[in-house]
Protein backbone atom coordinates (compact mmCIF):
# COMPACT_ATOMS: atom_id res chain seq x y z
CA UNK A 1 0.00 0.00 0.00
CA UNK A 2 1.64 3.59 -1.10
CA UNK A 3 2.01 5.46 1.63
CA UNK A 4 0.71 9.23 1.36
CA UNK A 5 1.86 12.15 3.49
CA UNK A 6 -0.95 14.96 3.52
CA UNK A 7 0.18 18.10 5.29
CA UNK A 8 -2.15 20.82 5.92
CA UNK A 9 -1.61 24.67 5.97
CA UNK A 10 -0.72 24.65 9.94
CA UNK A 11 2.17 22.09 9.37
CA UNK A 12 0.48 18.78 11.13
CA UNK A 13 0.96 15.77 8.88
CA UNK A 14 -1.24 13.16 8.47
CA UNK A 15 0.64 9.75 6.67
CA UNK A 16 -2.37 7.19 5.07
CA UNK A 17 -1.94 3.88 4.07
CA UNK A 18 -3.42 4.38 -0.13
CA UNK A 19 -5.20 1.47 -2.19
CA UNK A 20 -3.26 1.45 -5.48
CA UNK A 21 -5.97 2.50 -8.09
CA UNK A 22 -8.38 4.69 -6.26
CA UNK A 23 -7.90 8.70 -6.35
CA UNK A 24 -5.57 10.76 -4.35
CA UNK A 25 -8.61 12.38 -3.01
CA UNK A 26 -10.70 9.30 -2.20
CA UNK A 27 -7.99 7.90 0.12
CA UNK A 28 -7.98 11.82 2.16
CA UNK A 29 -11.63 11.31 2.11
CA UNK A 30 -11.78 7.63 3.38
CA UNK A 31 -8.70 8.18 5.97
CA UNK A 32 -10.49 11.18 7.50
CA UNK A 33 -8.31 13.80 6.57
CA UNK A 34 -9.20 16.97 6.74
CA UNK A 35 -8.93 20.10 4.54
CA UNK A 36 -10.13 18.82 1.53
CA UNK A 37 -14.30 19.01 0.33
CA UNK A 38 -14.45 17.55 -2.75
CA UNK A 39 -18.19 18.45 -3.32
CA UNK A 40 -18.80 16.97 -7.09
CA UNK A 41 -17.21 13.78 -5.37
CA UNK A 42 -14.52 13.34 -7.70
CA UNK A 43 -15.07 14.23 -10.93
CA UNK A 44 -12.94 17.51 -11.36
CA UNK A 45 -15.76 20.10 -11.97
CA UNK A 46 -16.11 21.70 -8.29
CA UNK A 47 -11.81 22.37 -7.51
CA UNK A 48 -12.23 21.40 -3.68
CA UNK A 49 -10.15 18.89 -3.70
CA UNK A 50 -6.92 21.39 -4.67
CA UNK A 51 -3.09 20.42 -3.06
CA UNK A 52 0.22 21.65 -3.66
CA UNK A 53 2.06 18.91 -4.58
CA UNK A 54 5.62 18.79 -2.41
CA UNK A 55 9.41 19.05 -4.76
CA UNK A 56 10.16 16.75 -6.39
CA UNK A 57 6.57 14.35 -7.05
CA UNK A 58 5.08 16.92 -9.34
CA UNK A 59 6.43 15.20 -12.07
CA UNK A 60 5.72 11.64 -10.91
CA UNK A 61 1.98 12.63 -10.84
CA UNK A 62 1.47 13.27 -14.46
CA UNK A 63 0.35 16.46 -14.30
CA UNK A 64 -3.19 18.25 -14.79
CA UNK A 65 -5.06 16.58 -17.48
CA UNK A 66 -7.47 19.20 -19.92
CA UNK A 67 -10.44 19.58 -17.83
CA UNK A 68 -8.11 19.45 -14.69
CA UNK A 69 -6.48 22.44 -15.84
CA UNK A 70 -9.56 24.66 -16.79
CA UNK A 71 -10.63 24.16 -13.34
CA UNK A 72 -7.24 24.75 -11.58
CA UNK A 73 -6.76 27.74 -14.53
CA UNK A 74 -9.68 30.00 -12.49
CA UNK A 75 -8.19 29.30 -8.79
CA UNK A 76 -6.08 32.68 -8.14
CA UNK A 77 -4.51 30.79 -5.20
CA UNK A 78 -2.90 28.36 -7.77
CA UNK A 79 0.84 27.51 -7.46
CA UNK A 80 2.90 25.78 -9.90
CA UNK A 81 2.52 22.44 -8.43
CA UNK A 82 -0.91 22.30 -8.16
CA UNK A 83 -3.37 19.32 -8.66
CA UNK A 84 -6.69 18.57 -8.11
CA UNK A 85 -6.34 15.33 -5.90
CA UNK A 86 -9.27 13.74 -7.39
CA UNK A 87 -7.32 13.26 -10.30
CA UNK A 88 -4.15 11.89 -9.31
CA UNK A 89 -4.13 8.06 -9.28
CA UNK A 90 -2.52 6.54 -6.47
CA UNK A 91 0.16 3.94 -8.12
CA UNK A 92 3.04 2.18 -6.26
CA UNK A 93 4.78 4.47 -8.01
CA UNK A 94 3.82 7.40 -6.04
CA UNK A 95 4.82 5.41 -2.37
CA UNK A 96 5.66 8.44 -0.65
CA UNK A 97 4.14 11.18 -1.90
CA UNK A 98 3.76 13.81 -0.01
CA UNK A 99 0.82 17.02 -0.84
CA UNK A 100 0.64 20.21 1.00
CA UNK A 101 -2.81 21.22 1.81
CA UNK A 102 -3.65 24.91 1.16
CA UNK A 103 -5.81 26.66 4.08
CA UNK A 104 -9.43 27.09 2.74
CA UNK A 105 -10.54 25.44 -0.47
CA UNK A 106 -12.15 27.31 -3.11
CA UNK B 1 -43.95 35.74 -25.10
CA UNK B 2 -47.31 33.77 -25.12
CA UNK B 3 -49.24 34.37 -22.50
CA UNK B 4 -49.41 31.41 -19.62
CA UNK B 5 -52.28 29.39 -18.99
CA UNK B 6 -53.62 28.77 -15.55
CA UNK B 7 -52.98 25.33 -14.36
CA UNK B 8 -55.90 24.26 -11.69
CA UNK B 9 -54.74 23.22 -8.68
CA UNK B 10 -54.84 19.32 -8.84
CA UNK B 11 -54.13 18.82 -12.25
CA UNK B 12 -50.40 18.72 -12.64
CA UNK B 13 -50.73 14.93 -12.16
CA UNK B 14 -53.29 14.21 -15.28
CA UNK B 15 -51.84 17.05 -17.58
CA UNK B 16 -50.48 15.71 -21.15
CA UNK B 17 -46.68 15.93 -20.04
CA UNK B 18 -46.39 17.94 -23.56
CA UNK B 19 -48.13 20.29 -21.79
CA UNK B 20 -46.53 21.21 -18.88
CA UNK B 21 -43.81 24.23 -19.01
CA UNK B 22 -41.94 24.03 -15.57
CA UNK B 23 -40.57 27.43 -16.02
CA UNK B 24 -43.81 29.63 -16.05
CA UNK B 25 -43.07 32.23 -13.03
CA UNK B 26 -46.42 31.53 -11.49
CA UNK B 27 -45.87 27.80 -10.46
CA UNK B 28 -42.89 29.19 -8.26
CA UNK B 29 -44.71 32.23 -6.87
CA UNK B 30 -47.29 29.59 -5.62
CA UNK B 31 -44.92 27.62 -4.69
CA UNK B 32 -46.46 24.46 -6.66
CA UNK B 33 -43.17 23.41 -8.13
CA UNK B 34 -42.27 20.48 -6.33
CA UNK B 35 -45.21 18.29 -7.98
CA UNK B 36 -44.10 19.93 -11.38
CA UNK B 37 -40.54 18.45 -11.04
CA UNK B 38 -41.61 15.19 -9.20
CA UNK B 39 -43.48 14.30 -11.94
CA UNK B 40 -40.58 15.44 -14.50
CA UNK B 41 -38.17 13.20 -12.94
CA UNK B 42 -40.40 10.43 -12.56
CA UNK B 43 -41.82 10.24 -16.38
CA UNK B 44 -39.89 12.56 -18.48
CA UNK B 45 -36.75 13.30 -16.81
CA UNK B 46 -35.53 14.60 -19.62
CA UNK B 47 -38.72 16.78 -21.34
CA UNK B 48 -39.20 18.54 -24.28
CA UNK B 49 -41.29 21.48 -24.00
CA UNK B 50 -42.87 22.58 -27.47
CA UNK B 51 -44.64 25.93 -26.47
CA UNK B 52 -42.63 27.26 -23.56
CA UNK B 53 -43.42 30.68 -23.02
CA UNK B 54 -39.89 31.62 -23.87
CA UNK B 55 -39.76 29.40 -26.99
CA UNK B 56 -39.26 25.36 -26.91
CA UNK B 57 -36.78 24.05 -24.82
CA UNK B 58 -35.51 20.95 -23.07
CA UNK B 59 -35.85 20.38 -19.25
CA UNK B 60 -33.07 18.15 -17.26
CA UNK B 61 -34.54 17.36 -14.03
CA UNK B 62 -32.98 14.67 -12.48
CA UNK B 63 -29.20 15.35 -10.61
CA UNK B 64 -27.12 13.29 -12.56
CA UNK B 65 -28.04 14.48 -15.95
CA UNK B 66 -27.79 18.11 -14.65
CA UNK B 67 -24.42 17.61 -13.84
CA UNK B 68 -23.05 16.11 -16.85
CA UNK B 69 -24.03 18.99 -18.53
CA UNK B 70 -23.07 21.31 -15.86
CA UNK B 71 -19.49 19.67 -16.66
CA UNK B 72 -19.37 19.71 -19.98
CA UNK B 73 -18.84 23.19 -21.11
CA UNK B 74 -17.23 21.62 -24.59
CA UNK B 75 -20.74 20.55 -25.37
CA UNK B 76 -23.06 22.84 -23.93
CA UNK B 77 -22.55 26.28 -24.13
CA UNK B 78 -23.25 29.47 -22.40
CA UNK B 79 -22.86 31.95 -24.73
CA UNK B 80 -25.12 34.80 -24.63
CA UNK B 81 -27.47 34.33 -21.77
CA UNK B 82 -27.80 31.89 -19.00
CA UNK B 83 -31.50 32.29 -18.69
CA UNK B 84 -34.60 30.74 -20.69
CA UNK B 85 -34.97 34.16 -23.02
CA UNK B 86 -33.11 34.85 -25.64
CA UNK B 87 -30.49 37.51 -25.53
CA UNK B 88 -32.33 41.25 -26.74
CA UNK B 89 -30.49 42.33 -29.82
CA UNK B 90 -31.34 45.97 -29.57
CA UNK B 91 -29.54 45.71 -25.60
CA UNK B 92 -27.48 43.19 -25.03
CA UNK B 93 -25.58 42.26 -21.81
CA UNK B 94 -22.37 40.25 -21.93
CA UNK B 95 -21.17 39.03 -18.69
CA UNK B 96 -18.83 36.19 -18.08
CA UNK B 97 -21.42 34.27 -16.72
CA UNK B 98 -22.67 33.55 -20.30
CA UNK B 99 -19.72 33.50 -21.97
CA UNK B 100 -17.99 30.55 -23.48
CA UNK B 101 -14.09 29.90 -22.85
CA UNK B 102 -11.57 31.73 -23.70
CA UNK B 103 -13.01 35.04 -22.98
CA UNK B 104 -15.56 33.99 -19.83
CA UNK B 105 -11.92 32.28 -18.00
CA UNK B 106 -10.05 35.94 -18.88
CA UNK B 107 -12.86 38.06 -17.60
CA UNK B 108 -13.21 36.06 -14.39
CA UNK B 109 -9.89 35.49 -13.67
CA UNK B 110 -9.41 39.62 -13.22
CA UNK B 111 -12.82 39.56 -10.43
CA UNK B 112 -12.25 36.13 -8.66
CA UNK B 113 -9.27 36.95 -6.49
CA UNK B 114 -12.16 39.54 -4.42
CA UNK B 115 -13.87 36.62 -2.88
CA UNK B 116 -11.04 34.18 -2.70
CA UNK B 117 -10.92 32.30 0.78
CA UNK B 118 -7.82 34.49 1.81
CA UNK B 119 -9.55 37.85 0.74
CA UNK B 120 -12.38 36.39 3.25
CA UNK B 121 -10.19 35.75 6.21
CA UNK B 122 -9.23 39.47 6.17
CA UNK B 123 -13.17 40.23 5.37
CA UNK B 124 -14.61 37.96 7.86
CA UNK B 125 -14.26 40.31 10.97
CA UNK B 126 -15.93 43.36 9.04
CA UNK B 127 -18.93 40.74 8.35
CA UNK B 128 -18.99 39.54 11.69
CA UNK B 129 -19.84 43.10 12.82
CA UNK B 130 -22.07 44.00 10.70
CA UNK B 131 -23.96 41.17 11.32
CA UNK B 132 -23.82 41.98 14.90
CA UNK B 133 -25.08 45.53 14.25
CA UNK B 134 -28.11 44.52 12.19
CA UNK B 135 -29.18 41.72 14.94
CA UNK B 136 -28.96 44.22 17.68
CA UNK B 137 -30.66 46.86 16.01
CA UNK B 138 -34.38 44.78 15.16
CA UNK B 139 -36.56 44.53 17.63
CA UNK B 140 -38.09 42.06 19.73
CA UNK B 141 -41.12 41.02 20.71
CA UNK B 142 -42.52 42.43 17.28
CA UNK B 143 -43.29 41.70 13.97
CA UNK B 144 -41.49 42.69 10.92
CA UNK B 145 -40.20 41.45 7.84
CA UNK B 146 -36.89 39.76 7.80
CA UNK B 147 -36.52 39.88 4.40
CA UNK B 148 -35.88 43.75 4.18
CA UNK B 149 -34.34 44.37 7.65
CA UNK B 150 -31.99 41.54 7.21
CA UNK B 151 -31.82 39.08 4.49
CA UNK B 152 -31.48 42.56 2.03
CA UNK B 153 -29.35 45.01 4.24
CA UNK B 154 -26.65 42.41 4.90
CA UNK B 155 -26.11 41.08 1.52
CA UNK B 156 -26.46 45.00 0.28
CA UNK B 157 -23.93 46.22 3.19
CA UNK B 158 -21.67 43.38 1.94
CA UNK B 159 -21.86 44.17 -1.94
CA UNK B 160 -21.57 48.21 -1.01
CA UNK B 161 -18.09 46.56 0.66
CA UNK B 162 -17.06 44.50 -2.48
CA UNK B 163 -17.77 47.37 -4.58
CA UNK B 164 -16.53 49.88 -2.23
CA UNK B 165 -19.52 51.82 -2.74
CA UNK B 166 -20.93 54.57 -1.27
CA UNK B 167 -22.67 53.12 1.67
CA UNK B 168 -25.85 55.55 2.35
CA UNK B 169 -26.50 54.83 -1.64
CA UNK B 170 -26.39 51.42 -0.79
CA UNK B 171 -30.24 50.15 -1.62
CA UNK B 172 -29.36 51.42 -4.94
CA UNK B 173 -27.71 48.48 -5.27
CA UNK B 174 -30.86 46.49 -4.01
CA UNK B 175 -33.19 48.16 -6.61
CA UNK B 176 -30.82 47.76 -9.71
CA UNK B 177 -30.36 43.64 -9.00
CA UNK B 178 -34.48 43.33 -8.74
CA UNK B 179 -34.48 45.70 -12.01
CA UNK B 180 -32.12 43.59 -13.64
CA UNK B 181 -34.08 40.50 -13.28
CA UNK B 182 -37.11 42.22 -13.77
CA UNK B 183 -39.69 41.15 -16.25
CA UNK B 184 -43.18 41.64 -16.88
CA UNK B 185 -44.18 39.36 -14.52
CA UNK B 186 -42.65 40.13 -11.57
CA UNK B 187 -44.25 43.92 -11.33
CA UNK B 188 -40.84 45.52 -10.42
CA UNK B 189 -41.13 47.45 -13.04
CA UNK B 190 -43.79 49.03 -15.33
CA UNK B 191 -42.11 48.50 -18.72
CA UNK B 192 -39.14 47.23 -20.67
CA UNK B 193 -38.58 51.00 -21.11
CA UNK B 194 -38.61 51.88 -17.37
CA UNK B 195 -35.95 49.07 -16.83
CA UNK B 196 -33.77 49.99 -19.52
CA UNK B 197 -33.63 53.78 -17.88
CA UNK B 198 -32.57 52.32 -14.43
CA UNK B 199 -29.64 50.24 -15.60
CA UNK B 200 -28.44 53.25 -17.66
CA UNK B 201 -28.35 55.10 -14.46
CA UNK B 202 -26.93 52.25 -12.76
CA UNK B 203 -24.04 52.16 -15.83
CA UNK B 204 -23.56 56.03 -15.12
CA UNK B 205 -23.33 55.58 -11.36
CA UNK B 206 -20.84 53.17 -12.08
CA UNK B 207 -18.87 55.23 -14.39
CA UNK B 208 -18.39 57.59 -12.53
CA UNK B 209 -16.50 55.38 -9.64
CA UNK B 210 -14.31 53.60 -13.00
CA UNK B 211 -13.41 57.06 -13.88
CA UNK B 212 -12.29 58.01 -10.45
CA UNK B 213 -10.52 54.94 -9.70
CA UNK B 214 -9.07 54.00 -13.37
CA UNK B 215 -4.97 54.31 -13.27
CA UNK B 216 -5.09 54.43 -9.29
CA UNK B 217 -2.88 51.45 -8.96
CA UNK B 218 -4.28 48.84 -6.89
CA UNK B 219 -7.39 49.36 -5.18
CA UNK B 220 -8.70 46.35 -4.00
CA UNK B 221 -12.65 46.22 -4.65
CA UNK B 222 -14.30 44.82 -8.08
CA UNK B 223 -14.44 48.69 -9.73
CA UNK B 224 -10.85 48.96 -9.46
CA UNK B 225 -9.98 45.38 -10.38
CA UNK B 226 -11.50 45.87 -13.83
CA UNK B 227 -11.04 49.46 -14.20
CA UNK B 228 -7.36 48.53 -13.88
CA UNK B 229 -6.94 45.22 -15.63
CA UNK B 230 -5.26 44.93 -18.75
CA UNK B 231 -7.95 42.45 -20.01
CA UNK B 232 -11.20 44.40 -18.91
CA UNK B 233 -9.96 48.04 -18.92
CA UNK B 234 -11.34 48.57 -22.05
CA UNK B 235 -14.77 46.81 -22.16
CA UNK B 236 -17.52 48.65 -23.87
CA UNK B 237 -20.43 50.23 -21.85
CA UNK B 238 -22.63 47.37 -22.45
CA UNK B 239 -20.03 44.89 -21.18
CA UNK B 240 -19.04 46.66 -17.97
CA UNK B 241 -22.89 46.65 -17.13
CA UNK B 242 -23.27 43.58 -18.35
CA UNK B 243 -20.74 42.56 -15.57
CA UNK B 244 -21.97 44.76 -12.72
CA UNK B 245 -25.14 43.52 -13.39
CA UNK B 246 -23.81 39.76 -13.00
CA UNK B 247 -21.60 40.93 -9.42
CA UNK B 248 -24.64 42.56 -8.53
CA UNK B 249 -27.42 39.97 -9.09
CA UNK B 250 -24.83 37.32 -7.74
CA UNK B 251 -23.68 38.69 -4.79
CA UNK B 252 -27.46 40.06 -3.78
CA UNK B 253 -30.10 38.11 -4.55
CA UNK B 254 -28.96 34.55 -3.94
CA UNK B 255 -27.73 35.00 -0.75
CA UNK B 256 -30.61 37.10 -0.05
CA UNK B 257 -33.05 34.14 -0.20
CA UNK B 258 -30.80 31.58 1.31
CA UNK B 259 -30.82 33.93 4.23
CA UNK B 260 -35.00 33.89 4.63
CA UNK B 261 -34.99 30.47 3.34
CA UNK B 262 -33.27 29.17 6.31
CA UNK B 263 -35.54 30.94 8.57
CA UNK B 264 -38.44 29.49 6.64
CA UNK B 265 -37.35 25.91 6.58
CA UNK B 266 -36.30 25.44 10.27
CA UNK B 267 -39.64 27.19 10.83
CA UNK B 268 -41.35 23.90 8.79
CA UNK B 269 -38.83 21.55 10.07
CA UNK B 270 -39.19 22.48 14.22
CA UNK B 271 -37.08 19.06 14.74
CA UNK B 272 -34.45 20.35 13.08
CA UNK B 273 -34.42 23.96 14.74
CA UNK B 274 -34.12 21.75 18.32
CA UNK B 275 -30.81 20.21 16.47
CA UNK B 276 -29.47 23.60 15.73
CA UNK B 277 -29.88 24.69 19.46
CA UNK B 278 -28.21 21.79 21.25
CA UNK B 279 -25.56 21.32 18.58
CA UNK B 280 -24.38 24.99 17.11
CA UNK B 281 -21.15 22.94 15.58
CA UNK B 282 -23.62 21.71 12.61
CA UNK B 283 -24.10 25.12 11.49
CA UNK B 284 -21.47 24.63 8.55
CA UNK B 285 -23.09 21.83 7.55
CA UNK B 286 -26.19 23.65 7.75
CA UNK B 287 -25.56 26.23 5.45
CA UNK B 288 -24.93 23.89 2.81
CA UNK B 289 -28.29 22.21 3.65
CA UNK B 290 -29.98 25.53 3.29
CA UNK B 291 -28.25 26.34 0.08
CA UNK B 292 -29.21 22.73 -1.20
CA UNK B 293 -33.23 23.26 0.23
CA UNK B 294 -33.54 26.85 -1.46
CA UNK B 295 -31.64 26.43 -4.37
CA UNK B 296 -31.83 30.50 -5.10
CA UNK B 297 -30.94 30.19 -8.96
CA UNK B 298 -33.59 27.34 -9.80
CA UNK B 299 -32.02 26.67 -13.59
CA UNK B 300 -29.38 27.47 -15.42
CA UNK B 301 -29.95 27.54 -19.50
CA UNK B 302 -27.38 26.78 -21.94
CA UNK B 303 -27.52 26.12 -25.33
CA UNK B 304 -26.14 22.79 -27.06
CA UNK B 305 -23.04 23.01 -29.30
CA UNK B 306 -23.41 20.03 -31.09
CA UNK B 307 -25.82 17.34 -31.48
CA UNK B 308 -26.13 15.10 -28.12
CA UNK B 309 -27.76 12.35 -25.91
CA UNK B 310 -28.70 13.04 -22.50
CA UNK B 311 -30.62 10.49 -20.56
CA UNK B 312 -31.20 8.54 -24.07
CA UNK B 313 -32.87 11.80 -25.43
CA UNK B 314 -31.06 13.41 -28.57
CA UNK B 315 -30.83 17.42 -28.39
CA UNK B 316 -29.92 18.56 -31.25
CA UNK B 317 -26.98 21.42 -32.03
CA UNK B 318 -28.88 25.14 -31.02
CA UNK B 319 -31.39 23.50 -28.60
CA UNK B 320 -32.03 25.34 -25.68
CA UNK B 321 -31.91 23.44 -22.14
CA UNK B 322 -32.25 24.21 -18.71
CA UNK B 323 -30.58 22.53 -15.89
CA UNK B 324 -33.29 22.58 -13.29
CA UNK B 325 -30.77 22.68 -10.69
CA UNK B 326 -34.04 22.86 -8.07
CA UNK B 327 -35.55 19.64 -9.22
CA UNK B 328 -31.83 17.96 -8.84
CA UNK B 329 -31.85 19.03 -5.41
CA UNK B 330 -35.23 17.20 -5.05
CA UNK B 331 -33.63 13.80 -6.88
CA UNK B 332 -34.47 11.29 -4.04
CA UNK B 333 -31.55 8.72 -5.78
CA UNK B 334 -28.97 10.72 -4.53
CA UNK B 335 -30.38 13.09 -1.43
CA UNK B 336 -32.89 10.74 1.32
CA UNK B 337 -35.96 12.51 1.89
CA UNK B 338 -34.72 15.32 -0.35
CA UNK B 339 -37.45 17.77 0.04
CA UNK B 340 -36.83 17.97 3.74
CA UNK B 341 -34.12 20.33 5.06
CA UNK B 342 -31.89 17.89 7.47
CA UNK B 343 -29.37 20.05 8.48
CA UNK B 344 -26.79 16.97 9.41
CA UNK B 345 -27.37 15.58 6.15
CA UNK B 346 -24.20 13.45 5.30
CA UNK B 347 -23.97 14.96 1.94
CA UNK B 348 -25.49 18.59 1.76
CA UNK B 349 -22.56 20.07 -0.02
CA UNK B 350 -23.19 18.05 -2.94
CA UNK B 351 -26.12 20.09 -3.88
CA UNK B 352 -26.31 21.70 -7.16
CA UNK B 353 -26.84 25.19 -6.26
CA UNK B 354 -23.63 26.14 -7.36
CA UNK B 355 -23.26 24.12 -10.17
CA UNK B 356 -20.28 22.26 -11.37
CA UNK B 357 -17.40 23.09 -13.86
CA UNK B 358 -16.12 26.33 -15.09
CA UNK B 359 -19.21 28.85 -14.10
CA UNK B 360 -19.36 26.94 -10.78
CA UNK B 361 -20.52 30.19 -8.42
CA UNK B 362 -17.94 32.34 -7.83
CA UNK B 363 -18.92 33.30 -4.53
CA UNK B 364 -19.57 30.17 -2.93
CA UNK B 365 -17.46 30.94 -0.26
CA UNK B 366 -18.67 34.24 0.59
CA UNK B 367 -22.26 32.92 0.47
CA UNK B 368 -21.27 30.22 2.70
CA UNK B 369 -19.45 32.21 5.15
CA UNK B 370 -22.14 35.31 5.21
CA UNK B 371 -24.76 32.47 6.32
CA UNK B 372 -22.35 31.00 8.82
CA UNK B 373 -21.92 33.82 10.52
CA UNK B 374 -25.44 35.27 10.48
CA UNK B 375 -26.86 31.62 11.94
CA UNK B 376 -23.59 31.76 14.38
CA UNK B 377 -24.71 35.60 15.97
CA UNK B 378 -28.23 34.51 15.27
CA UNK B 379 -28.16 31.47 18.19
CA UNK B 380 -26.28 34.14 20.65
CA UNK B 381 -28.75 35.97 20.81
CA UNK B 382 -32.03 34.56 20.00
CA UNK B 383 -34.21 31.31 21.25
CA UNK B 384 -36.35 31.24 18.04
CA UNK B 385 -36.81 33.03 15.00
CA UNK B 386 -40.53 32.50 15.03
CA UNK B 387 -42.21 32.52 11.10
CA UNK B 388 -46.27 34.50 11.87
CA UNK B 389 -47.26 34.75 8.53
CA UNK B 390 -46.99 33.17 4.95
CA UNK B 391 -44.03 34.07 2.66
CA UNK B 392 -44.74 36.55 -0.42
CA UNK B 393 -42.65 34.49 -3.19
CA UNK B 394 -41.05 36.12 -6.20
CA UNK B 395 -42.95 35.31 -9.31
CA UNK B 396 -39.56 34.29 -10.70
CA UNK B 397 -38.84 30.85 -12.86
CA UNK B 398 -34.96 31.79 -11.82
CA UNK B 399 -34.71 33.48 -8.98
CA UNK B 400 -36.20 31.32 -6.45
CA UNK B 401 -37.19 34.35 -3.93
CA UNK B 402 -38.87 35.70 -0.83
CA UNK B 403 -40.16 39.83 -0.38
CA UNK B 404 -41.75 39.22 2.05
CA UNK B 405 -41.63 36.70 5.24
CA UNK B 406 -42.97 38.37 8.93
CA UNK B 407 -41.30 37.17 12.01
CA UNK B 408 -41.27 37.47 15.64
CA UNK B 409 -37.98 37.19 17.28
CA UNK B 410 -37.31 35.63 20.77
CA UNK B 411 -35.01 36.24 23.15
CA UNK B 412 -32.64 33.82 24.60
Amino acid sequence: MPKITFISHNGKENVVDAIEGQSLMSAAIDNGVPGIDADCGGECSCATCHVMVADGWFAKTGGPNVNEEAMLDLNPERTPTSRLSCQIKVTNALDGLVVNLPEFQF
Amino acid sequence: MAEAVKWESDDINTLDLQQIDPSRPDIFQTDRWQDVFARLRAEAPVHYCANGMEGPFWSLTRYEDIKYCDQHADLFSSDGTIVLADPEVDFPLPMFIAMDAPKHDQQRKVVSPVVAPMNLKALEGTIRQRVQTILDGLPVGKTFNWVDLVSIELTTQMLATLFDFPFEDRRKLTRWSDVATADEFSGVVESEEQRRAELYECLTYFNNLWQERAGKGSGNDLISMLANNETTRSMSPQEFLGNLVLLIVGGNDTTRNSITGGVLALNQYPGEYDKLRANPELIPNMVAEIIRWQTPLAYMRRTALTDTEVGGKLIRKGEKLAMWYISGNRDETVFEDAHALRIDRPNARQHLSFGFGIHRCMGNRLAEMQLRVLWEEIMRRFSFVEVVGAPTRVQSSFVKGYSDLPVVLHAL
